[in-house]
């Protein structure tokens, strides 16, 4: 065996080849069928399209990385589907990009938030203060959300691109009703309105399961 | 390897510049890492600062202890080692100083944008799309800097540390173009071109392969030279050297879903990731054990080295983490450890056990040869540094199992009649004496990080050392 492997030894161009032919089976045979695969491309029949404000909002949850410490993922255990709710499944993220899985529990799961008896003063409070309201919590506040108003400036493009490379089914008139709101009731949204109509949009699609 | 008139003219310069980002970056990545700890034990330390909270500064903390701090010590052992044992300069020295400088404004880059709020949502890949293109352009450069110094060798064979290097930038080059593929909106905002459940399995190969060829297969390069050089002992097994690394370049790139065991992702990827996973304890073996027998008949050598105990320490840190991977990795176990701070301690087990600590022997093997000192200024403080970062890991990882396993048995407790034991908020309660101890691991080990920067820093200078012998000339070249 040495003996054959001193070819590839003293070869480097041959080392290079054979090191990427070994690299390249993983992905090809894990990633590539999931493009044709049902379950991961066919939206669920309850889901809907984020409308502009939620879209914003999600934007500001990705700025302030809640997903380091917030999963999206309620795993089909027993003792998560009591906790959170019914559990997770890829027809829901179809039209997510990225997704926002996450891999680590420092707090709570919130896959299923939007079904949760809480009030949308709660989570105004809970983010200004998070201590205010759960006394044990270690979040950071987040009090600058209430005060900066939505940077709507890429909103129309984002739609757009949603529509047209990703294939979420907008019709023209949803984004020009969207961008309507957006010059009109939503100009002046703070970015913690923008994130609370995401966190209650959340497991909307799985609302009747509850 | 071959003497005297044939001596090549070893080009530094490049290596230097890389072996002092990796003590800078190290001292400050491990910072940021101690903040942070403190951050989850003390959240007043967030501050009310938005680009002081935690959610944007542990991308940057993951970004500068493995990119700025490993990827500093990579690429820089790497272009030191190509030349060694490839007997040659450098090719391209001035596309080298480009890679130098080039991966520094990357880094420069990253330490601005990600406080700030840019990212991709994509762990160990937060960069947004003007910085991944100026990482694959420096990366490209980096590896034709790599081959063509092979290709310009002037030994037959490529050694074997070399084989390692080279799939670590091949692979990493691969991983890092296929998961950054995302649509722009802005200069500082894109999203992900892939949707839902393939964006996850597409990140997890990537995020896995992070580990399994950024610091698995790179530091194996590293190991696979300075564990000899400095142990003067052959490595133990050229023919277990060929078997694990075409095993473990092979088998690593499929072990990517076992980070996504019972999500969404469908059950035959999980299933795939969770064999391929276990396979690879093997592989992973291989090179341990393949390191710690160099050291067969110079095991004195452990209590009179403290460099030595550096890397062989390392190597039981990377076996035993290896074996806590696969075992993680299947699904029964991973029900009870997934999204707990197990998996962060798992992690660091590696991280500072293995890629910190086999980074710092090589390093303390490296500055003297490259600055042309006789030895480091300091071999005690070596010894202190050495001891400073086992009981620092120690004391993290045990911390963050218990905390873990704590957090997986809380979580799942239900009661006779089918009711949770546990609210989510009890469970959290309980993790602040944990969290207190693993700030102070990371302080310990933090600690040892800036002993070896004032030690380089001395070496460097030239300065008298403590046993009172002048280091200014260098034996060797």
């Amino acid at each position: 065996m040495a003996n054959y492997h001193s070819v590839i030894e003293k070869n480097v161009g041959l080392m290079i080849v054979l090191t990427l032919v070994a690299v390249s089976f993983g992905g090809l045979a894990e990633i590539v069928p999931l493009f044709w695969q049902k379950a991961t491309t066919e939206p669920m029949s309850t889901l809907r399209p984020y409308s502009a404000l939620e879209m914003a909002g999600r934007d500001v949850y990705i700025r302030e990385s809640c997903h380091v410490c917030h999963t999206q993922m309620v795993r089909p255990l027993r003792a998560e589907t009591e906790r959170f709710g019914p559990y997770s499944v890829a027809g829901e993220d179809v039209w997510e990009h990225p997704f926002l899985w996450g891999s680590k529990r420092t707090g709570p799961d919130l896959d299923r938030v939007g079904l949760r008896p809480i009030t949308e003063q709660w989570h105004r409070e809970h983010l200004r203060d998070p201590r205010q309201v759960v006394p044990e919590s270690n979040m950071p506040a987040y009090p600058w959300l209430a005060e900066n108003t939505v940077d709507w400036s890429h909103m129309e493009r984002t739609l757009k691109v949603f529509k047209n490379q990703f294939g979420v089914p907008y019709s023209d008139q949803d984004i020009d009703d969207q961008m309507n709101k957006v010059r009109g009731e939503w100009a002046d949204a703070t970015e913690e309105d923008a994130v609370v109509a995401y966190l209650l949009s959340l497991g909307q699609a799985r609302r009747e399961e509850r | 390897m071959q003497d005297t008139a044939a001596t090549p003219t070893y080009d530094y310069q490049v290596v230097r510049q890389f072996t002092v980002a990796t003590v800078i970056w190290g001292v400050v990545g491990m910072l940021v890492g101690v903040w942070i700890a403190a951050q989850l034990a003390w959240p007043a330390l967030n501050l009310e600062i938005p680009w002081l909270t935690f959610g944007r500064l542990r991308p940057l903390h993951t970004n500068a202890v493995i990119f700025a701090f490993g990827g500093s010590a990579l690429i820089g052992t790497s272009l030191y080692v190509v030349q060694r044992t490839c007997e040659t300069a450098l090719a391209f020295p001035k596309v080298a100083s480009f890679v130098f400088w080039g991966y520094q404004a990357v880094i420069v880059l990253a330490a601005v944008t990600l406080p700030l709020g840019f990212t991709s949502a994509k762990e160990y890949a937060e960069l947004e799309w003007p910085i991944d293109i100026l990482l694959a352009v420096v990366w490209v450069a980096y590896a034709l800097v790599f081959f063509a110094t092979i290709a310009r060798r002037r030994t037959s064979h490529i050694y074997v540390a070399n084989w390692f290097y080279g799939a670590f930038i091949i692979a990493v080059a691969l991983l890092h173009i296929v998961n950054s593929a995302a649509v722009p909106i802005s200069l500082t905002k894109s999203y992900s071109a892939y949707s839902g459940a393939i964006d996850a399995m597409v990140q997890w190969w990537y995020g896995h392969n992070a580990v399994g060829f950024f610091l698995t297969a790179g530091f194996l390069g590293m190991m696979y030279y300075y564990v000899p050089i400095q142990a003067q002992r052959p490595i133990y097994s050229y023919r277990l050297s060929i078997v694990h690394f075409w095993a473990l370049i092979a088998v690593y790139m499929w072990a990517g879903p076992h980070h996504l065991h019972y999500s969404s992702l469908p059950d035959w990827a999980q299933s795939v990731g969770m064999v391929f996973s276990i396979v690879l304890l093997a592989p992973s073996w291989g090179g341990m054990i393949n390191g710690v027998m160099t050291l067969s008949g110079a095991w004195h050598k452990l209590r009179t080295d403290p460099i030595i105990r550096f890397l062989i320490v390392a190597l039981s840190f990377y076996g035993m983490s290896t074996f806590e991977g696969p075992m993680m990795s299947i699904k029964t176990v991973n029900a009870l450890s997934h999204n707990t701070d197990w998996t962060i301690g798992h992690v660091h087990s590696g991280a500072l056990g293995w890629v910190a600590m086999i980074t710092m022997g090589s390093v303390y093997v490296m500055v003297p040869r490259l600055f042309n000192r006789q030895r480091m200024y300091s071999v005690r403080w070596i010894n202190a540094h050495f001891w400073l970062s086992t009981i620092g890991t120690v004391l993290y990882i045990a911390a963050m199992w218990v905390s873990g396993i704590m957090q997986g048995l809380m979580w799942r407790a239900v009661n006779e009649d089918g009711t949770l034991t546990y609210n989510f908020v009890q469970e959290l309660a309980e993790r602040q004496p944990f969290y207190i101890v693993r700030l102070i691991g990371g302080v310990i080990f933090l600690a040892g990080m800036i002993l070896m920067a004032v030690n380089v820093w001395m070496t460097i200078r030239g300065t008298r050392s403590d046993e009172g012998e002048l280091n200014l000339v260098g034996a060797e070249a």
